[in-house]
């Protein structure tokens, strides 16, 4: 950190519309390929916070840099055709074809036309957007969810370093919007971005978040990692604001691993030949959630049904680590019960 | 089917000037929409990051729009004179309100995200403008130029009356003779390039995407090239015409001039209460006028002797009907009053002062009965009988008006109702015929030459003796109409061809044949 600067940094950041303070004295630091999502209700100021990182808005105080640079030095064009940018409503222009959307920035910048069809059929491939069909097509002729995936490629296509994305879940329908943040998250193009997105969405935020910066009425509440904010929150504010969805969080939040000193040590009582090259095994980075998740009704029809549903953990067993050990259902759920309370009154 | 007739003959006999007209017509439109986009567009763009003018600037061109064209051209005349650029200048003004508001609606219909987007991806002010607002407000923006065009080609004909040509020409000619196959003449191909533009704007409108930003870019360059038809050389002249439309049209006008002198001036169309001050000013050199014209000696003008006497006499009588007449037998004895009363220089100085002194036809016609002992207070009017005065649009019809409801009034107990300013000669005459007015003012050879409109041999047998054409034409009108022509007021108001008086001593002209021998 010391050699190498932030990918992007706040320093008191401070915006009024009028004498309404939007957006007061916040600070940030993000190291490269890093998440960052702004969350808070409505009018808490993420969005005046987030277009202030590409100078849409000017801030009336504090320093934006990027990769250390003041964004104040470069002319603004060229820092925002450096930056990805994703909105809600999507902006796609809607006279140009979704290849012609997507060549956008690629052509501001001089790229040249084989470089850019190239780039553009590989984008929207990877978007399941097959350039063939989609390419031609104008954005009234797309659904919500293909339009923002386009929309995505867009902010994508010059492969900047960092991408800033605002609500762009937001108009989506339920079910379209949890696959598209599935898809969102497993992108290889996103991987290596420095991203800031907005969202009022608690469990968007936890599913996509390194670190969570939470702000109400323009100032940080808090700003750290999910687990943070929820299990040692900073301000009445936090606790309240993820009361309502507590339990959920923490399924997200708490992994196997987490849990693995809670889990009882009693006789395992189904034998490791039950164990079946056909049903999965997970790791124990994955979550409570995704575990739960493995408890497909499907397992306890393979004959020898064992006594109680079960799914195979690598590294469960601390003799055996590369071995894949049973959990059951309720040994996950006392685990789990007995972490979350340890680490609510830690 | 008569009037088909005489349009395709008229069409026929006046193509090449109906094809000059049109392509004035043309030009006039297009030019003033060139204006029209070049700051319409512009100031429409200014208006949505200043929308805190944008009333002020709206309400202005609402209130252009709300002007009676013909005012707008009236309140431009002392400014700019005639001629195209007032012309020009006043179908921009009228063509500004719809496209600026077009232009506004048309960013502000761009939706805000798209915007948004599009500056978050790094475009520049200029290329939003470029590429996202305009492109995208340009449907909008097209139908209030379609909107302009197309009520710039209707007040274009107007243009005709500021000596800017186009198809008004024929139009108020028409109007002037009551000749409805001139009107259309001018009229249907004023129709067609209203439709015209109409059609290729909505064909314009109609394309989408890439065809629609060509058919933006060629509609940009075609327009100033339309515009330019309106600069075709003019025949090179040495000296410039102004006609009024009814002198254009009228037998003993200018094709009577052409008859006897040969006489083809070079010449543009006036409004006929525009023709002096054009001619003062030195926009055109020879100008169609009424001998007794108080601005003659106003704006020191010279009468072309008429050699050939292609002129016929003009004495003024008032015409009334017999019924009128027969109903109220005391009418004729207070008319008559005024017979022999005004001579030439007696009404040329009555026209003067109204004319150029800017006092009022009534003040003036008090103080000439007053000078001449004629004046008497209004008498009661007991019943409900009243004589309709009617009189055609220039001062000496309105003077002649106040002498004559002066006397009425004054020496016998009927009512009087003016209606004064109708349109022409025809007019009136249709007026009287129809019993609409029972009498006004009319002038031996105009009733002779359209009204009674005899055949050529009848004509020359008439001569240019005054007598004999005042016997005529009562002769005829109580044959034809039962109408009474009264006795002579005194002056005879023939046509004349005027000149400045110092352009012509220049160059030696001072009958109509000296100047039919100097334009050759």
């Amino acid at each position: 950190m010391a050699q190498n600067p932030p990918a992007l940094e706040a320093r008191h950041l401070t915006r009024r519309y009028g004498t309404q303070p939007a957006v007061q004295d916040v600070s940030f630091a993000l190291a490269p390929g890093e998440t960052l999502v702004l969350l808070g209700p409505s009018g808490c100021g993420k969005t005046t916070l987030l277009r202030m990182l590409n100078r849409l808005v000017e801030p009336d105080a504090g320093t934006v840099l990027v990769h250390g640079q003041d964004v104040r030095q470069v002319p603004v064009e060229r820092l925002r055709r450096g930056i990805g940018y994703v909105i809600q409503q999507v902006g796609l222009l809607p006279h140009y074809t979704v290849a012609e959307n997507v060549a956008i920035v690629p052509r501001l910048l001089g790229q040249t036309d084989a470089w850019i069809a190239r780039r553009t059929d590989e984008l929207l491939t990877r978007l399941h957007l097959p350039p063939a069909r989609f390419g031609g097509q104008y954005p009234h002729q797309l659904s919500g969810g293909q339009q923002q995936r386009v929309g995505l490629a867009r902010a994508l296509a010059a492969d900047p370093p960092i991408v800033l994305l605002d609500e762009p879940f937001g108009a989506l329908d339920p079910l379209t919007r949890t696959s598209i943040r599935r898809e969102f998250r497993e992108l290889p193009e996103l991987r290596q971005k420095t991203m800031v997105l907005v969202t009022h969405d608690v469990q968007e935020a936890f599913e996509l978040a390194d670190r969570i910066l939470l702000l109400d009425h323009g100032r940080v509440q808090q700003l750290g990692t999910p687990a943070e904010l929820l299990f040692r929150p900073a301000t009445a504010f936090v606790r309240e604001f993820f009361a309502a969805d507590f339990l959920s969080l923490q399924l997200r939040v708490l992994r196997l691993q987490d849990i693995l000193s809670y889990l009882p040590l009693e006789e395992n009582e189904t034998p490791v030949n039950a164990y079946n090259s056909e049903s999965t095994t997970i790791s124990p980075t994955a979550t409570i959630q995704d575990a739960l998740q493995q408890f497909n009704p499907s397992f306890t029809a393979t004959p020898p049904a064992p006594p109680q549903p079960v799914v195979w953990v690598r590294g469960l067993n601390p003799a055996h680590p590369d071995e894949p050990a049973p959990l059951t259902y309720p040994a996950l759920m006392g685990a789990f019960a007995r972490a979350a309370q340890q680490l609510q009154t830690a | 089917m008569k009037i088909v007739t005489e349009l395709l003959a008229f069409w026929q006999l006046q193509a090449d000037k109906i094809g000059h007209q049109t392509l004035q017509h043309i030009g006039l439109t297009a030019a003033s929409l060139v204006l029209g986009v070049l700051v319409g567009v512009p100031l429409g763009l200014l208006l949505r990051r200043r929308p805190r003018l944008a009333p002020w600037v709206l309400g202005l061109a609402g209130v252009f729009q709300t002007v009676p064209s013909i005012a707008l051209l009236g309140f431009l005349i002392p400014a700019m004179g005639i001629g195209p650029a007032p012309a020009i200048l006043a179908l921009f003004l009228y063509s500004l309100l719809p496209i600026v508001r077009n232009t506004l609606a048309g960013v502000r219909g761009v939706d805000a995200a798209v915007v948004d987007a599009a500056r978050g991806l790094g475009l520049t002010d200029g290329q939003i403008l470029r590429q996202v607002e305009l492109p995208l407000a340009f449907p909008v923006l097209l139908a209030g130029i379609r909107t302009a065009a197309v009520i710039n080609v209707g007040v274009a004909t107007l243009a005709a009356y500021i000596a800017a040509g186009g198809l008004g020409e024929f139009i108020f000619g028409g109007i002037a003779l009551n000749n409805p196959a001139m009107i259309l003449a001018g009229a249907i191909p004023a129709a067609g390039l209203a439709l015209g533009f109409d059609a290729a704007l909505a064909g314009v409108q109609r394309l989408a995407g890439r065809r629609l930003v060509w058919a933006g870019r060629a509609l940009l360059l075609a327009l100033p090239v339309l515009a330019g038809l309106y600069l075709l050389p003019r025949a090179a002249t040495k000296l410039l015409a102004g006609f009024s439309p009814e002198f254009v049209g009228r037998a003993d006008g200018l094709p009577g001039l052409q008859h006897r002198y040969g006489l083809r001036p070079a010449s543009v169309v006036l409004a006929p209460a525009l023709v002096y001050e054009a001619a003062r000013h030195g926009n055109v050199d020879i100008i169609d006028g009424y001998s007794t014209d108080g601005r003659i000696r106003a704006y020191d003008l010279l009468t072309l002797r008429d050699d050939r006497h292609a002129f016929p006499p003009y004495q003024a009588v008032p015409v009334v009907r017999h019924q009128t007449l027969a109903q109220h037998p005391e009418l004729a004895a207070a008319l008559n009053r005024l017979t022999g009363q005004l001579t030439d220089s007696a009404m040329t100085e009555l026209n003067y002062r109204v004319d150029y002194l800017h006092e009022s036809p009534r003040a003036v016609a008090r103080r000439f009965l007053r000078e001449r002992g004629l004046w008497r207070a209004p008498r009661p009017v007991p019943g409900p009988a009243t004589i309709r005065l009617g009189s055609k649009i220039f001062a000496e019809q309105y003077i002649l008006t106040e002498l004559y409801t002066a006397l009425i009034r004054g020496y016998t107990n009927l009512g009087v109702e003016a209606k004064t300013g109708l349109g022409g000669t025809t007019i009136c005459a249709e007026a009287l015929r129809t019993g609409a007015i029972d009498m006004y003012p009319e002038y031996t050879g105009t009733g002779l030459l359209v009204v009674l409109q005899p055949s050529a041999a009848t004509l020359d047998s008439l001569g240019s003796d005054p007598a004999t054409v005042l016997r005529y034409v009562r002769q005829q009108y109580r044959r034809r109409y039962q109408l009474e022509w009264l006795a002579p007021l005194g002056f005879n108001n023939t046509y004349a061809l005027l000149m400045r008086r110092r352009q012509a001593q220049q160059l030696g002209i001072g009958s109509i044949s000296e100047l039919s021998r100097f334009l050759r």
